[in-house]
C-alpha cells in the first residue's frame, strides 16, 4: 500500500481489477492523506461517508463483472462543479452552503464510470484569477514551495494532485486556469477542445471560453480519464456533437517526424532565463526524439490579453447577474427594498475580483461602448484563431513555455490586477482560439520552482497532443517526481 | 480615454455593487490600469473581419419544442434564502 498514492491510473486499475485492493481501501488511503495535509488548505468540502459509500458501489460493481477501467479510481472535484452530495461554491461567500439538486455532467460522466469522489477543491473565486489568492476561503499552499502560489484559478486541483492526495482532479480553463497551476505546481494539465467537455453543472464565468479539463501525473492518465468525460451533451447549448473518442489511442505513436512548432513571440522579452533554459532543454529533447522544429509565427498572440480582459469580464457581468440573492445564494439581513436587498447581496456576497470584473464588463456592455469593445473584441479573436489556424499548416503540435515566470510569493501581485493579469500571456490564445492545450512539467527554475512545458494541438487533435505528451514524458521522469514531505 | 468616478458610479449602480467613497478611487486606478492594457486591442484594424463568438462556429443549437424532463421544484428550491407556499420570497414590490 505504501507507494499506491503515487502510482499511475493504469496501475491502480489493474491492482483493483486483482483483486489487489478494493476501491474502499484506495478511497480511505487518499482520505487519510487528505486528512494529513489539510494545512495545503487544498480541499473545501470532504464528506467520507459519501466517498465511502461511493467506493463500497464500486466494489459491488466490480464484483458483479461490471466495472469499467475507472471503476473505483478516486477524483476530486475543482469547487466549479456543482454536485448533489457535496457542497458547491465556486470558493464564493455568494453560495456558501450551496447543495446543488444535481451534478454536473462531467462529474455524472465520471460518476458513471464508476470513479468515487474525494471531496471539493479549492480555487480562485467563480475561477477567477491566477494564484488561488482570490479564494474566499483562503490561500491554497504549492505543496513544492509553501511559500509559492499554487497558481489559479485551479489551484487545489494543481496541488492535491502535486501532493499525492488526489490521483486525479477535474479543472476548468478559461484563460490558463488548467495550464497555468500545472505549470506552478508541477503536474500535467490538460484543456481539450472548447465545447467538447459539457459545460452543464460548470458554474460559469465566460461562456465563449470556459472548459473543463483534468490534472494529472501524467499524459496517460489524462487520455484515460478524458475518454470518459467528454461527449455530447444536449443540455449544454455548444456543446459539440462528435462521436465517443478513445484518446489513449494514439499514446504510441513514435515521435519521429512529428513537426512542432515553435512560435518565436513566445520567446519574446517578458520571458524568465529559467522557464526558457527548461523550456528549451524540453524542445531539444523532442528534436533528440525525432521530431522536426519548425520556426512559426503568431503575430497577433500579444493582443490576447487585451482580447480576453473585455470578453471574459462581459461575459462574466452577464453570468454573475444570476446572483440576486433571490432564489439562491446569499442574501443580504437588513435592506429597504427589492433594490437595495439585491444590491446588498451582492456588495456582501463577492469578492473584490469578480465584483471588479463586473464592473469593467457592465463598462463595455454599455450603450454607447459595445461595438469598440465587446465586437471588436470578438474581431480580435477571430484573428488569433486565424493565426493558429495557419500555423497548424506548417506543424502538429505547438510547444512553448505555459509561463513567463515560476510560481511568485502569495501577495507578490495581489494588489496589482494587471501584473497578475500578465501571468497568462501564453495561454490566452490557445483559449481564445479554443484549442486543446495543456502544461507538462519540464524542469525547475529559480527556488526550486516547477516549469511547464505548453503543448497545443488543431482542433478535435488531443489524441495527437497528449501521445505527443507521452513520448516526452517515456523520455523524462519529471512528471513522477513528488514534492518533499508528500512522498 | 480615461474613467471618471462619475463613470464608476454608473456602471456600479449598473451591476447592482455598492460602492464606498473610499473603494470608489482606488476601484477608479484599477479600472484605469485595466483599461489601458485594453487599449492596445482598439488600434488593430479589423475591417471585414466577422465577429467570433463560438470558437467552431455555427451559433447555439435550439432543440425541439417539446417536453423533456421534469423539473424537481422542492429541489430547485431548497436554497432559496425565504421560501413561502412554494413562492420566492421577495421585499414588497407593488404597493
Amino acid at each position: 500500500m505504501s507507494t499506491l498514492h503515487a502510482a499511475s491510473i493504469a496501475e491502480l486499475s489493474g491492482r483493483l481489477a486483482r483483486k489487489e485492493v478494493s476501491a474502499v481501501e484506495l478511497a480511505q488511503l487518499f482520505l487519510d492523506r487528505i486528512e494529513a495535509h489539510r494545512d495545503l488548505n487544498a480541499f473545501l468540502d470532504v464528506r467520507p461517508e459519501v466517498t465511502l459509500a461511493q467506493a463500497h458501489a464500486a466494489d459491488a460493481r466490480r464484483a458483479a463483472g461490471a466495472a469499467t477501467p475507472l471503476t473505483g479510481i478516486p477524483i476530486a472535484h475543482k469547487d466549479i462543479f456543482v454536485t448533489k452530495d457535496f457542497a458547491s461554491t465556486a470558493s464564493s461567500r455568494m453560495l456558501e452552503g450551496y447543495m446543488s439538486p444535481f451534478d454536473a455532467t462531467v462529474v455524472e460522466n465520471l460518476g458513471a464510470a464508476g470513479m468515487v469522489t474525494l471531496g471539493k477543491l479549492n480555487c480562485d473565486e467563480f475561477a477567477m484569477g491566477s494564484s488561488n489568492e482570490n479564494s474566499a476561503y483562503g490561500n491554497v499552499l504549492n505543496p513544492w514551495d509553501k511559500g509559492a502560489v499554487p497558481g489559479g484559478s485551479s489551484g487545489g486541483s494543481s496541488a492535491a494532485v502535486a501532493a499525492r492526495i488526489a490521483p486525479v482532479a477535474t479543472a476548468t480553463d478559461t484563460g490558463g486556469s488548467i495550464r497555468e497551476p500545472a505549470a506552478f505546481s508541477g503536474v500535467t494539465g490538460t484543456k481539450p477542445t472548447y465545447g467538447r467537455p459539457s459545460r452543464w453543472g460548470m458554474i460559469a464565468f465566460a461562456s465563449s471560453l470556459d472548459t473543463a479539463g483534468l490534472m494529472t501525473r501524467s499524459a496517460e492518465d489524462a487520455a484515460l480519464v478524458l475518454s470518459h468525460m467528454v461527449g455530447f451533451d444536449p443540455k449544454d447549448s455548444t456543446s459539440v456533437d462528435r462521436p465517443p473518442e478513445d484518446f489513449s489511442r494514439h499514446l504510441l505513436a513514435p515521435v519521429a517526424g512529428l513537426r512542432i512548432g515553435v512560435p518565436r513571440e513566445f520567446f519574446g522579452d517578458g520571458l524568465a532565463p529559467d522557464v526558457e533554459t527548461a523550456v528549451r532543454a524540453a524542445l531539444e529533447q523532442y528534436r533528440q526524439l525525432g521530431a522536426k522544429l519548425v520556426d512559426i509565427s503568431l503575430p497577433s498572440a500579444e493582443l490576447g490579453i487585451p482580447v480576453y480582459y473585455v470578453i471574459a469580464p462581459a461575459e462574466c457581468s452577464s453570468n454573475l447577474s444570476r446572483f440576486d440573492g433571490v432564489r439562491y445564494g446569499h442574501r443580504a439581513k437588513n435592506y429597504a427594498d427589492l433594490n437595495d436587498m439585491i444590491r446588498k447581496s451582492r456588495t456582501e456576497g463577492l469578492g473584490a475580483e469578480p465584483k471588479r470584473r463586473i464592473l469593467v464588463g457592465a463598462y463595455v456592455l454599455s450603450h454607447g461602448y459595445y461595438d469598440a469593445y465587446y465586437l471588436q473584441a470578438q474581431k480580435v479573436r477571430r484573428l488569433i484563431a486565424n493565426e493558429f489556424r495557419q500555423a497548424f499548416t506548417q506543424c502538429d503540435v505547438i510547444a512553448g513555455p505555459v509561463t513567463t515566470a515560476v510560481a511568485f510569493d502569495f501577495g507578490e501581485k495581489a494588489a496589482d490586477p494587471v501584473s497578475m493579469y500578465m501571468s497568462d500571456l501564453y495561454t490566452i490564445p490557445g483559449s481564445l482560439a479554443g484549442i486543446p492545450s495543456m502544461s507538462i512539467p519540464c524542469g525547475f527554475g529559480a527556488k526550486g520552482r516547477p516549469v511547464g512545458l505548453q503543448l497545443m494541438t488543431n482542433y478535435f487533435e488531443e489524441a495527437q497532443m497528449l501521445a505527443a505528451a507521452h513520448r516526452y514524458q517515456l523520455a523524462t521522469d519529471w512528471h513522477t517526481l513528488v514534492p518533499k514531505g508528500f512522498a | 480615454m480615461a474613467l471618471t468616478l462619475d463613470d464608476v458610479a454608473r456602471i456600479a449602480h449598473l451591476a447592482r455593487i455598492e460602492i464606498t467613497e473610499a473603494e470608489s478611487r482606488r476601484t477608479l486606478a484599477q479600472l484605469n490600469d485595466i483599461f489601458a492594457l485594453i487599449a492596445k486591442m482598439q488600434a488593430v484594424d479589423t475591417t471585414g473581419i466577422e465577429p467570433m463568438s463560438h470558437p467552431l462556429g455555427g451559433g447555439q443549437r435550439l432543440r425541439e419544442d417539446v417536453v423533456a424532463e421534469t423539473i424537481d421544484r422542492d429541489a430547485n428550491m431548497r436554497n432559496a434564502p425565504a421560501l413561502e407556499d412554494g413562492l420566492f420570497l421577495v421585499p414588497r414590490v407593488i404597493e
